[in-house]
């Protein structure tokens, strides 16, 4: 009998060789220009696609394999947490707040990134890339799907979650993230690839996952957690291939090192306006905190973009301008997001509170120099109102940013007691923005920006109410009429989180589970 | 130099790969948060596959490193035997 | 810059003037007091006297905060798109000059907000 010789695998670098390169072929009776239509137009010049290289040399045999185990993880801890009523083991109600904010403002983010891979991957004509583009679409859908599943479960016992793609597309608040990447989508491919691929994924992801995912692990909340881990997996290779992608485009031409360094300054500055959200998660929402804010950005943006600009130097980028800013408004900005949310409580699909008095204490604490001298005297107010029956609620509507489409709540750089509004006349009309850098990026693309869907505006416009809503009716109340176009029940999805449905419910059901009724 | 720096889950899987990463990085540091373990290093950070494999009693493939990953920083290049993050700045 | 695109790339602004069903807006917002997080924005008609918006509108607006009932409105300093302006209470908001999408800011002197922490 032969003896059955095994035969010899191929290395990590052949394997990735044979299973990316060589699958193209030149066509003969399409021209390349027409197979591939907009890899010209953005001014990207690429000489040779085989030059892209995955670092961890992912094929996609191995891809599924791995993707099917995580997926297999994930799904028995979801059983296991929904089969033991987890939702009861979260530290307080309070802390359902974010999940709700996370599914209906980032969750739709990830389908919105499975189409722009798909697209992108569809418009590079190097295999190499195109490979990455469909594992990261794939993923992307993946991190929509699991964080639907995961979330669902909550949606069975607690309010504001019900309906989170309408939402996603109509809430005022949520056109932030919305036009984010509505932007990038109607980018060409290669600067989607810098907005999202390098940009969010590389500079910012870190911000938005890690608080986020330990803030759920810290705070009891075992299902968040383990679809937060499961896409962050996927993430690490996102961020790789964020940076293999920078280093590819700027290697292959010269000329493409301004445009790329525009397109950086652009979307560092978009990404970290949207990461506003992130800031007051950390800071407010959850009630057992991990880092703040502050701590949080000088970690993994400071330091390691720090890091990572240095890297980038001898291509000839730079950190962005925009750093300079920011780190004047990391003392201040999760205080004013959560002023804003305080303010338009009654507009939310989520609950908002005033910090208890150990929670003050830590804001203290964590920001010396800007809370008890800013911030504090607000809150006790406030705080005083509301326990005379008076709680502060904002009914008339913000002015906002064309760019970022947050409304005017940041201050001047350097000086925290006054608005920072900037303007730009372009052709008829006047356009306001939050800051030097929104300004900017508007007159760079004025044309894009002009369209800016500004809810705002939309409801005076009258195309934020039920179809068939008469607004000229005696007593019409146009709040009562944009939250039912949201989908929102006032008293219900809204207001304060002290005496609200989800508070009363979570004590009574906290209750039953610890003692026999 | 810069820092470089990979984050895992913390489970029963990960716990002897991060002991492997110490153990060939004596630069490195580890530093535990919730559910996770962040290795920091200045400069260089080399996984190695043998070493995981000694501590582990089996067969290794690094590409198994995808199912616990949550962040990293720094430029990466992977063999069959190493996975290296590393700064040139 | 134009946006690089690969046809012709012009489109309406969403936010004309026509669209607002014969109103036109106006940001006003109160400087120092950031309890209030961001200006305002508001449809008013062209034809409205300026002198309404003060009586009728602030009221409803900025009433909650204290400082509101202190304000001596004859020592009220204007702003208009970050200048300083002078309108006319009598006049409607098209003879004061202004035009769809203004922004306004009053400053209160003496007035710094809760415990003087201009919120």
């Amino acid at each position: 009998m032969d003896m059955q010789v095994a035969k010899k695998k191929l290395g990590l670098k052949e394997r990735y060789a044979v299973m990316t390169r060589g699958l193209d072929w030149k066509p003969s009776y399409q021209k390349m220009e027409d197979i591939y239509p907009y890899i010209a137009y953005e001014g990207i010049k690429i000489h040779d696609w085989d030059k892209w290289e995955d670092p961890f040399r992912l094929t996609m045999d191995a891809y599924w394999k791995y993707q099917s185990e995580k997926e297999r993880k994930l799904y028995s801890v979801l059983d296991a947490y929904v089969q033991s009523n987890g939702h009861l083991n979260v530290t307080d109600a309070r802390y359902l707040n974010t999940v709700k904010l996370f599914i209906s403002g980032i969750s739709p983010l990830e389908y919105v990134a499975h189409r722009g891979f798909a697209h992108a991957g569809r418009q590079f004509p190097g295999p190499g890339p195109r490979v990455a583009c469909l594992m990261q679409s794939l993923d992307e859908i993946r991190h929509a799907q699991t964080q639907v599943h995961a979330v669902s479960n909550y949606n069975k016992y607690y309010n504001g979650m019900h309906d989170f793609h309408h939402a996603h597309d109509r809430v005022w608040f949520l056109s932030v993230p919305k036009s984010f990447f509505d932007d990038a989508i109607t980018a060409g491919p290669f600067e989607f690839m810098v907005s999202i691929g390098f940009s969010f994924e590389y500079v910012l992801t870190n911000l938005l996952f890690v608080p986020f995912v330990s803030g759920a692990a810290y705070n009891g909340d075992m299902g968040t957690m383990t679809f937060g881990f499961s896409a962050q997996s996927d993430e690490a290779r996102h961020m790789t291939l964020g940076l293999e992608v920078i280093k590819f485009i700027l290697q292959q031409d010269p000329a493409n090192v301004p445009i790329v360094q525009r397109w950086i300054d652009k979307w560092t500055w978009r990404g970290y306006r949207v990461l506003t959200l992130v800031a007051m998660m950390m800071d407010y929402m959850l009630p057992k905190r991990t880092m703040s804010w502050k701590e949080a950005w000088e970690v993994y943006f400071e330091q390691n973009g720090g890091a990572l600009f240095k890297d980038l130097a001898r291509y000839g980028i730079k950190m962005p301008d925009c750093a300079a800013q920011i780190a004047l408004e990391k003392d201040h900005l999760s205080h004013q997001a959560w002023s804003t949310f305080y303010n338009y409580g009654a507009a939310t699909n989520f609950h908002s509170w005033m910090p208890d008095e150990d929670e003050m204490a830590w804001l203290s604490a964590k920001y010396p120099n800007s809370f008890d001298k800013h911030y504090r005297p607000r809150y006790e107010f406030w705080r005083e109102q509301a326990a005379k029956g008076n709680r502060f609620y904002n009914k008339t509507l913000p002015m906002l940013c064309q760019t970022c489409q947050i409304p005017l709540v940041f201050t001047e750089p350097g000086d925290p007691t006054k608005i920072c509004y900037r303007e730009v006349d372009y052709k008829e009309d006047k356009y306001h923005f939050c800051s030097d850098h929104c300004k900017k990026i508007f007159e760079d693309e004025p044309e894009k920006y002009v369209q800016a869907w500004l809810p705002v505006h939309q409801i005076y416009q009258g195309n934020c109410f039920p179809e068939g809503t008469d607004p000229t009716v005696e007593g019409f109340d146009p709040l009562a009429a944009v939250l039912k176009y949201y989908h929102l029940e006032h008293g219900r999805d809204n207001l304060d989180f002290e005496g609200s449905e989800d508070q009363k419910n979570f004590e009574a059901w906290h209750g039953q589970a610890t003692k026999n009724i | 130099m810069s820092t470089v720096f990979i984050a895992l889950q913390t489970n029963e899987d990960t716990r002897q790969i991060v002991d492997a990463i110490l153990q060939d990085n004596p630069h490195a540091v580890a530093n535990e948060q919730p559910a996770m373990v962040k290795i920091d290093a200045e400069g260089k950070l080399v996984v190695r596959r043998e070493t995981i494999e000694e501590l582990i009693g089996r067969p290794y493939d690094l590409q198994e490193m995808q199912i616990h990953m949550i962040t990293m920083s720094g430029n990466l290049d992977q063999t069959d035997d190493e996975m290296t993050l590393f700064w040139n700045a | 810059m134009a946006v690089a695109a690969v046809k012709e790339y012009q489109f309406a602004p969403a936010d004309s003037v026509d669209k607002f069903h014969g109103n036109q807006l106006l940001y006003i917002g109160w400087e120092d007091h950031l309890l209030f997080c961001a200006p305002f924005a508001f449809p008013f008609p062209p034809a409205m006297r300026f002198g309404d918006i003060i009586a009728g509108v602030l009221p409803g607006v900025f009433g909650y905060h204290p400082d509101f009932a202190q304000i001596d409105w004859s020592k009220v300093e204007w702003l208009k798109s970050g200048q300083p302006w002078q309108p006319d209470v009598e006049k409607s908001l098209a003879e004061n000059g202004l035009k769809h999408k203004d922004v306004i800011r009053l400053r209160t002197p003496g007035l710094t907000g809760i415990k003087g922490s201009f919120s």
